[in-house]
């Protein structure tokens, strides 16, 4: 028995060893930070381009602070994580990180002093980048402003703070490897996965995470959340009541909106404003690799949305009834809430992006869940500053909690036609409260007018 | 009839309740305080509180408010016994032509009540909703940080049973 | 206070001062009074000598002051409040003279049958034109009292003096200024020798007095035209075309007719209006008509993308500003820049509005024009009716920085009070129909080119300029949107270049410097496809925009200090004095400063002969997200003697922070055939989050100096200032305005 107990020991050491070994990653040299005069301008043009795609600034800047600076909160199931500085800074940014060291953490998820990241830093999309494409970012990023700005720490219960334990997450859940190009498929599709599974890293926002935080393969692009929001699903399972073509998808990713799918909100807003740096070409592979993703919609989808096109050509305006809206159910109340409230906009003449939405079009009323429509009730569209956006009033101080209750109940059922979302009181109780934390940002992704300078071919 | 409680005084009204909250003070119940800017929440002219809280009146139907305070500039004092917020605006000369001055105190008045202790910063968060166009915008900061400073010293020195006629 | 004059029309002039039950006077209104920023020709005069400020145009005393048998007092003034402060001020200065406190003069402003025609309240001038002349009216007047009581108390002159609404002799000899009054004895001319005050005496200018309109504004009293309810007052919206020249092919208003609470549908030619009891009801029927009204459009607008081109090409008239000394003259270095300005709205936070009733034949108008008299003669000429029976009334409205859709708001109510005699008709604009409707600043090009000589001074100086008029306000029926919609048409009035020394394109184009030789040129585009006219400074926002970043790039290639290098070219004192107080306050340094920030100056004389400005501010540039953001701004400004310090101050801080709105946000967008900004979101403007952590505003005072205009000056240099900080922080320049984001991340790369 006793040797069997040692026995036990060894193979707990020998595993601990191993897994040490695994776990364990060597410090990279701090160099002296490098001169712009070393980087190739055509370099920093591409990685600009890069940074963009990857949407960095989302994340690594805090909203009116410096670009790349850091420090903004992105708060996760497991606690609250605070963006790193990646401004060239030596003492608090990158400064000091080598260019195998910047592609080590793209590759690996590695600091330049060999600590574990937190996957909310998504290289576990970053992997599949190319060592080309790292170059031109590091190039970007290195020519930066460099901007001296300490992070606060982040805010995570033990035994999440220790960092070795990343090195398990990771042995579950990190496959590391470059992009294989499938062979199968086109030039365009191949550079539009490598795009969205890679450095635009959809997949971050847009697929389930399970309990450890980690994507759900078996859902890839099923719908996921972002910093309070849920984020869509791109497969099959996509609510757009029309569903999304390549060209839609396009002029969506193109311009911030587009006619039958609304305007870019939540954090979205800030992925489509940074597409604005890229070529038409790479939005065209990214809208042509998604839209094969969604597979060909079902007849009955295609049927409803046909019905939706031939209403609004006939109707603009109205305020559907439905059926339901006996005295006293909440579709009744809310039928009135959204007639007084509502109705202005959202069945006004003004089209989009700065008139309200048509319901019928929306994906977050077609949603399965009510976070996003809770969200946008509450918080509405703030307004950029300085820039165009579309704005909406948050109605948090002018609703109550019922009366938001019964509007959604409305909505699902007079524009989706679906029965009210049973989690929206519980949901709309927690958002309220700030149990639940939702990023609330502009609409400034959209594209603007003549003195836009979006990119060319 | 919708009925309304606005300053504290109850009102019976006799309108399409889904008109918005902004038509029936000013032309209803008279009351100048909050403003027609722009009818789309984009400007904050016309902010009011609604149980403590800072709303745009001009897109709230009246229908909502029914049972909950409505609080307009007026009910912040008189001209002749200006309220801490008022008073502020008045020593700093915080207007130029005024306009957007209602929407302003309102709405620096719902964030003073729920954040007595509002540093620089979380007023100008709080006012960016609102538009200003003559670039009054440096002494309404300052007026509402002295409108702060005011509350504190009147609150630290006043009777409980007046501070709950006043919060009335 | 003359907030919203609630009476009801009754009024003559004489019946109004009749029924105060005071002393009748009767004074006459030059038919040809000085309309704002069109000088008056000259009107042939006997040789007397020109009277100071508004008493040319208007010489007797009794237009301006009267005084009432139990002492009290009435000042009247052409000119409106505009938010500016003027209420105040001008009773500072009525009050300094006559010798009584502030509080004790009743100020009536601009009004067709009580005071006088001042033309517009416009161009920084109603200090220097009516406080000018208020000032030598009470100065008079004072004297006139103090001889009247010479003849009661049977004392000299010179033993008299007034105190206190009385005058007082020796011995405790006094008489009240009420009990001095006689008929017409204010019946009388302005003397062109009046002695004024002396600056140590003074008791009410350049001494704080708190705004006499501030307490009712942040009270909810009644401030404005918006807060009128005069009793049984209708609601009225209108409903505009989709585009300014569109046509209405059909529209069938029985729907209408029949919604609750409608009273009238008013249709005449492409004019429609909508009349109801509750204001929401007028709103829905608005809403209604607007669904019904099916309009032909034409694509008429230029190429946003490209404004420099459409300006070249439709140029009208090329008109010479100045032309000094040599065509040109040898140097060693030779710069050229190209500027250019978008389209920029007033964007006035309150939406235009008036109220109109038309009783027993006069049809009377509360309305927040700049111009009384000059929007009643253009609402009479669109109503078909003689000036008199139109009275114009200004009430205040919200800010308007020049002008905005007031008038047009005025003819709308007047047209639809028509309709309705013996009721009051309150019109109020949408947001979007000020957005899509109100003239606009126009966008103009410019191009300068300098040359240096050796020792780095500027010895040659071309300055061509391209815009359309800025001048389009009310003069005749076609200058109102309901004027051209209406059935009749009345055609906008045709475009004419003006160049005089108010300026009006070409404002400020003429630099300020100390420049041997000089060239500058209106190329005047008479073509209005946007609708355009006055926004605060003119063409002098672009000009002096385009001058101030201009010698910067001179300075920088003469390799000298930006402030030392205007200095080098300024022998005027009281510039440099402005110029080396905004630089010592600011600590204007060559230090280099942590990349990405910038230290900007710009220097101008408003209008070249109105209050000297400067400025330096401190900018930081964020290139990956193209964001300028101004951190500290200093200004020194020397407007002659300050009457009311606050206000100077609080004149100068709006337009800083409103210039810095334009420069860094501002443009209207459109296609060929629309408008595309028709509210904030499309039209964004300055919020909070982007404004200074300072601004500090330096009064040069220069007590006894005449009067200069202030409220505008502030405009061009801050764009020139903010231009120079972006320079200097980045090693680019911006030549077009505005600075946005997109602009900036273009012009910085990456």
């Amino acid at each position: 028995m006793k040797r069997f107990w040692i026995g036990v020991l060894i193979l707990i050491v020998l595993c601990a060893v191993g897994f040490g070994a695994y776990a364990w990653k060597p410090a990279i040299d701090p160099i002296e930070p490098p001169q712009r005069a070393s980087f190739d301008q055509a370099l920093i043009e591409k990685g600009a381009i890069l940074a963009s795609v990857g949407n960095c600034t989302a994340c690594h800047t805090k909203p009116g602070e410096k670009s790349f600076a850091g420090g903004l909160a992105v708060p996760t199931p497991f606690g609250t994580i605070y963006s790193t500085n990646i401004t060239p800074d030596p003492k608090t940014g990158i400064g000091r990180w080598s260019e195998a060291a910047f592609g080590r953490a793209m590759r690996e998820g590695v600091e330049r002093d060999g600590d574990h990241l937190y996957p909310a830093f998504p290289f576990d999309h970053f992997t599949l980048v190319s060592d080309e494409d790292n170059k031109a970012l590091y190039a970007y990023l290195m020519t930066r402003h460099p901007v001296e700005n300490r992070r606060p720490a982040n805010e995570l219960p033990f035994p999440l703070n220790v960092r070795f334990v990343l090195a398990g997450w990771k042995l579950l859940f990190f496959h590391k490897g470059a992009y294989r190009e499938d062979a199968s498929q086109s030039a365009e599709w191949n550079r539009g996965a490598y795009l969205v599974e890679g450095l635009g890293h959809c997949g971050a926002c847009h697929t389930p995470r399970n309990a450890l935080g980690a994507e759900l393969k078996r859902a890839h692009l099923a719908g996921g959340e972002a910093e309070g929001w849920s984020a869509f699903a791109l497969n099959g399972l996509s609510s757009a009541p029309i569903p999304l073509t390549h060209d839609s998808l396009f002029a969506y990713l193109r311009q911030g909106w587009q006619a039958e799918h609304g305007v870019a909100n939540g954090p979205m807003a800030e992925v489509t404003g940074n597409l604005g740096r890229l070529p038409d070409a790479d939005i065209s592979a990214i809208a042509t690799y998604l839209v094969s993703q969604m597979g060909a919609p079902a007849p009955e989808r295609v049927a409803r949305s046909e019905e939706i096109r031939k209403n609004l050509a006939i109707d603009q305006g109205g305020t559907p009834i439905p059926a339901s809206a006996a005295t006293g159910s909440p579709t009744s109340r809310g039928v009135v809430i959204y007639q007084a409230a509502c109705a202005t906009c959202h069945d006004g003449s003004r089209p989009q992006p700065f008139g309200g939405i048509d319901f019928h079009l929306s994906a977050t009323i077609a949603a399965p869940g009510p976070q996003n429509a809770i969200n946008v009730v509450l918080f509405g569209l703030p307004a950029a500053s300085g820039r165009q956006s579309p704005i909406m009033p948050g109605f948090a101080e002018t609703l109550t909690e019922n009366q938001v209750v019964d509007l959604l109940a409305y909505l699902r059922e007079a524009y989706a036609g679906k029965p009210a979302w049973a989690d929206a009181k519980a949901k709309l109780a927690d958002t309220r409260s700030g149990k639940y934390q939702v990023s609330v940002r502009p609409s400034d992704g959209i594209e603007r007018g003549p003195d836009n300078v979006g990119a060319k071919d | 009839m919708v009925k309304l409680n606005v300053n504290g005084a109850s009102h019976d009204v006799d309108i399409d309740p889904a008109t918005p909250l902004l038509y029936v003070l000013r032309n209803d119940l008279k009351l100048n305080g909050a403003k027609f800017g722009c009818g789309l929440g984009q400007c904050g002219a016309c902010t009011v509180m609604v149980d403590g809280k800072a709303v745009f009146s001009c897109l709230t139907p009246v229908m909502l408010v029914e049972g909950r305070q409505v609080k307009t500039v007026e009910g912040l004092g008189t001209i002749d016994e200006p309220g801490p917020m008022q008073q502020a605006f008045i020593e700093q000369q915080a207007a130029q032509c005024g306009y957007c001055i209602g929407g302003m105190m309102m709405r620096a008045q719902a964030l003073l009540e729920a954040k007595p202790e509002a540093g620089d910063a979380d007023i100008r968060q709080a006012l960016e909703p609102n538009l200003c166009r003559c670039g009054t915008h440096m002494r309404i900061l300052r007026a509402v940080a002295r409108a702060r400073d005011l509350m504190k010293s009147k609150s630290a020195g006043m009777a409980p049973a007046a501070a709950t006629r006043r919060a009335s | 206070m003359n907030a919203p004059n609630l009476h009801l029309p009754d009024v003559t002039r004489r019946g109004f001062l009749a029924g105060a039950g005071a002393l009748v006077v009767s004074f006459t209104i030059p038919a040809e009074a000085q309309e704002g920023e069109v000088p008056a020709a000259p009107r042939a005069q006997a040789a007397k000598p020109k009277l100071p400020g508004s008493l040319a145009d208007t010489p007797s005393l009794d237009a301006w002051i009267r005084i009432d048998a139990n002492g009290s007092i009435t000042v009247f003034t052409g000119k409106a409040e505009l938010g500016q402060g003027t209420k105040t001020s001008l009773r500072q200065i009525a009050a300094e003279e006559l010798e009584v406190e502030p509080a004790a003069i009743n100020l009536i402003t601009a009004d067709t049958a009580l005071t006088p025609n001042e033309g517009y309240t416009a161009g920084s001038q109603t200090i220097q034109n009516s406080g000018t002349a208020i000032r030598f009216a009470s100065a008079q007047v004072r004297q006139i009292l103090i001889a009247k009581a010479s003849e009661k108390l049977g004392a000299p002159v010179e033993a008299l003096k007034a105190e206190a609404g009385s005058i007082a002799g020796p011995n405790g000899a006094r008489a009240g200024y009420g009990e001095l009054v006689s008929a017409d004895f204010l019946h009388v001319d302005a003397a062109a020798d009046t002695k004024l005050k002396a600056p140590g005496t003074y008791h009410a200018i350049g001494k704080p007095f708190a705004r006499v309109d501030i307490p009712a504004k942040v009270t909810g009293g009644d401030a404005y035209v918006q807060d009128m309810r005069p009793p049984g007052m209708v609601h009225a919206r209108v409903v505009r075309p989709p585009t300014y020249g569109a046509k209405l092919v059909d529209f069938a208003d029985v729907a209408v007719k029949a919604m609750p609470g409608v009273i009238a549908v008013v249709r005449d030619g492409d004019f429609l209006a909508v009349v109801a009891e509750h204001e929401f009801q007028a709103v829905k029927a608005m809403r209604a008509m607007a669904a019904a009204a099916k309009w032909q459009e034409q694509p008429a607008l230029p190429d946003q993308s490209n404004i420099p081109a459409f300006l070249e090409k439709s140029v009208s008239e090329v008109g010479t500003v100045t032309s000094v000394g040599a065509e040109s003259a040898p140097g060693a270095k030779t710069l050229q820049a190209q500027f250019t300005r978008a389209y920029q709205m007033h964007g006035s936070i309150g939406p235009s509005s008036a109220v109109a009733m038309l009783d027993n034949g006069l049809t009377t108008v509360w309305t927040h024009t700049q111009g009384v008299y000059p929007d009643r003669k253009a609402i009479a000429q669109m109503l078909g009716v003689p000036e008199e029976k139109v009275r114009c009334i200004h009430t205040e409205g919200s800010g308007c920085y020049g002008h905005n859709g007031a008038d047009d708001a005025a003819a709308d109510a007047a047209l639809i009070a028509q309709k309705l005699p013996g009721k009051p008709v309150r019109v109020q604009w949408m947001r979007d129909q000020e957005h899509l409707w109100e003239p606009y600043g126009p966008a103009m090009l410019t191009r300068a080119s300098a040359t240096l000589d050796q020792n780095g001074k500027i010895v040659n100086w071309h300055y061509d300029l391209w815009s359309n008029s800025h001048g389009t306000r009310p003069g005749s029926a076609g200058s109102l949107i309901a004027g051209r919609l209406m059935a009749r048409h009345f055609p906008p009035d045709p475009a004419r270049m003006e160049i005089t020394p108010l300026g009006n394109g070409d404002r400020n184009a003429i630099p300020f410097y100390d420049v041997p030789n000089q060239r500058v040129n209106w190329h005047f585009v008479a073509d209005m496809p946007v609708r355009v006219s006055s926004l605060r400074g003119l063409g002098a926002y672009c000009n002096v925009f385009s001058i101030e970043s201009f010698m910067d790039e001179l300075a920088l290639a003469a390799n000298a200090d930006p402030v030392e290098f205007r200095l080098r070219h300024l022998k005027d004192p009281r510039a440099r004095k402005v110029i080396e107080v905004a630089a010592e306050k600011f600590g204007w340094s060559k230090d280099p400063l942590p990349e990405g920030r910038g230290r900007g100056f710009a220097f101008a004389k408003y209008k070249n002969h109105a209050a000297w400005l400067a400025i330096a501010l401190e900018a930081e540039v964020d290139r990956d997200n193209g964001t300028i953001r101004i951190s500290h701004v200093v200004c020194a400004v020397d407007c002659g003697e300050a009457v009311a310090l606050d206000s100077i101050v609080n004149q100068t801080e709006g337009g800083i922070l409103q210039s810095m709105s334009w420069t860094l946000y501002e443009a209207v967008h459109f296609d060929r055939t629309r408008i595309l900004s028709p509210d904030w979101s499309t039209y964004p403007i300055l919020r909070f989050s982007a404004v200074p952590d300072s601004i500090e505003v330096h009064v040069v005072d220069n007590p006894g100096a005449p009067y200069l205009g202030v409220a505008e000056a502030a405009q061009g240099p801050t764009a020139g200032a903010i231009a120079n900080a972006f320079r200097n922080a980045t090693g680019k320049r911006i030549h077009d305005l505005p600075y946005t984001r997109d602009r900036v991340k273009a012009v910085l790369g990456v």
